[in-house]
């Protein structure tokens, strides 16, 4: 449910290091939370994005909510398919459900956020 | 400082125990949901849901007066009404503005019988005991718990669990003293859903017992228990409006889409003579439906524009789960209401196309 490679924000995104590129979602907790995850408006790509600033929203059925850069960077890539198909980050939040691949300014930054097991304990999950 | 605790139905450990994540909606915590918005509103469009009502509030007018107390206080006619049938009606205030909405059952000769917004309860019943002549008006919200089964099961579900012949009980009537899984319960062909369905009011014990018998026979016909959330979504897509949102003291039933509700020939009732000159001048606004062509879904307060103009606010908005698309309704311009007319919505900053349509949205196919 919570991959041990992944860091975590406060505002329950994921990311995951892959080279010196950062790919972002939001977490299964979240997920969860906004239940039927029915519109996602990304940044096109080129976008500057800053740390805990929001870069998108995701929209349920009920409510609508920010999403919130886990790093500072620009975006290189989005995934488009979540236009068709946003209920992926239901259903697969880690994988089909990603959301942006930034280049990170600083990858140290990426230190600043949380592992598993001190996210666990935010959301009052065991591990 | 007073601080005041949002009321509980007497089926809050039942949600509870189902699971099902609360919500404070009209001075109650209620269920949300149980599972997922879009699968409770999928199972009342294909078999049946249970909602748990009981924040509804239910006011009873009895005695000689009672016909002449209900006809002062609303502008639909309630003479034409005849023991058991019921109608909908705003409740106006003298300059015609809506107190609320409501269901009103003619359950005696001199018995009325109103269900009315939670949130209002309080206000409705003050209004309406002030304006009763000759006849007693009585808040039993306290005493009555509300339940509705809705959904195209509904009537199978519930026959299954009372005597009473509901094949003889037509849309918008009403039966008291019917006998359901053991209790007396007042029973309606009515609902907010767009499906067929029931309202059950009983005892406010007795609706734990209700409840349970209900899901347990309605869980055999794919009945699941519904939480407001869902119950938005599916009055929205049946295009009724929610009182607080798209209707209330500061807007008319001419510009809403009541005005067939409106019967200023049976005579006076509180709002008449401003309806009638509203009426005679013509009313600026209009309600209308419209559904988005843009990828983006409408929510209240949200601006509504037309050729680069202002022209009113999103009152009601949502991604409709059975439609399959983005709705929303509010006012515009008298002249601009015409189905098929161009309409952008802001949302976040931005400009999204939509289209004007007639509502409601969904119409579920009778037989």
């Amino acid at each position: 449910m919570y991959p041990k490679d992944l860091r975590y924000s406060s505002e329950h995104e994921w990311a995951r290091s892959e080279g010196d590129r950062v790919r972002v979602g939001i977490t299964k907790f979240a997920a969860d939370r906004l239940t039927d995850v029915v519109f996602v408006e990304l940044p096109a790509p080129g976008t500057k994005v800053q740390y805990m600033q929001p870069f998108g929203v995701v929209e349920s059925v009920k409510a609508v909510s920010d999403l919130y850069a886990p790093v500072t960077g620009t975006v290189v890539e989005v995934n488009t398919t979540l236009k068709e198909t946003p209920e992926v980050v239901n259903t697969d939040p880690y994988g089909k459900g990603w959301m942006i691949l930034v280049q990170p300014d600083n990858p140290k930054e990426m230190d600043q956020l949380m592992p598993v097991d001190k996210y666990l304990a935010v959301i009052g999950e065991k591990a | 400082m007073v601080t005041t605790h949002p009321k509980h139905t007497s089926l809050f450990a039942l949600h509870r125990a189902a699971g099902a994540r609360m919500i404070e909606f009209g001075g109650w915590e209620m269920p949300v949901q149980y599972t997922s918005i879009v699968e409770e509103h999928r199972s009342v469009r294909t078999a049946a849901g249970l909602f748990d009502v009981s924040h509804m509030g239910e006011i009873e007018i009895t005695g000689p007066g009672a016909l002449e107390s209900v006809q002062r206080l609303i502008p639909n006619d309630a003479s034409r009404l005849a023991v058991g049938q019921g109608l909908y009606s705003p409740m106006c205030t003298p300059t015609g503005g809506i107190i609320d909405d409501l269901t009103v059952f003619r359950l005696g000769d001199q018995r009325f019988y109103f269900v009315v917004n939670a949130a209002r309860v309080e206000v409705d019943f003050k209004w309406i005991a002030e304006h009763t002549r000759n006849a007693v008006a009585d808040n039993r919200s306290a005493d009555l718990a509300l339940l509705a089964l809705q959904g195209p099961r509904a009537a199978e579900i519930l026959q299954a669990l009372t005597p009473a012949d509901l094949s003889a009980l037509a849309y918008f009537h009403a039966a008291d003293g019917v006998t359901v899984a053991s209790r007396r319960c007042l029973l309606s062909r009515t609902g907010y859903t767009g499906e067929d369905g029931f309202e059950i009011a009983c005892a406010w014990d007795d609706a734990p017992a209700l409840w349970t018998a209900l899901l347990e026979v309605g869980r055999r016909h794919g009945a699941v228990p519904v939480g407001l959330g869902a119950r938005d979504t599916l009055r929205l897509e049946a295009g009724y409006m929610l009182y607080g949102n798209d209707i209330d003291e500061t807007t008319s039933p001419l510009e809403a889409p009541l005005a067939w509700t409106v019967k200023i020939e049976k005579g006076d009732f509180i709002g008449r003579d401003a309806l009638l000159a509203q009426k005679a001048r013509g009313v600026d606004r209009k309600f209308a439906g419209f559904e988005m062509i843009d990828r983006a879904i409408p929510r209240q307060g949200y601006e509504l524009q037309a050729d680069g103009r202002r022209v009113g606010r999103v009152t009601s908005g949502t991604f409709g789960p059975w439609v399959n698309k983005s709705i929303g309704m509010g006012y515009v311009q008298r002249a601009m209401g015409q189905p098929g007319a161009p309409l952008h919505v802001e949302v976040r900053g931005r400009l999204h196309t939509a289209r004007i349509v007639k509502l409601p949205f969904y119409r579920r196919a009778t037989s």
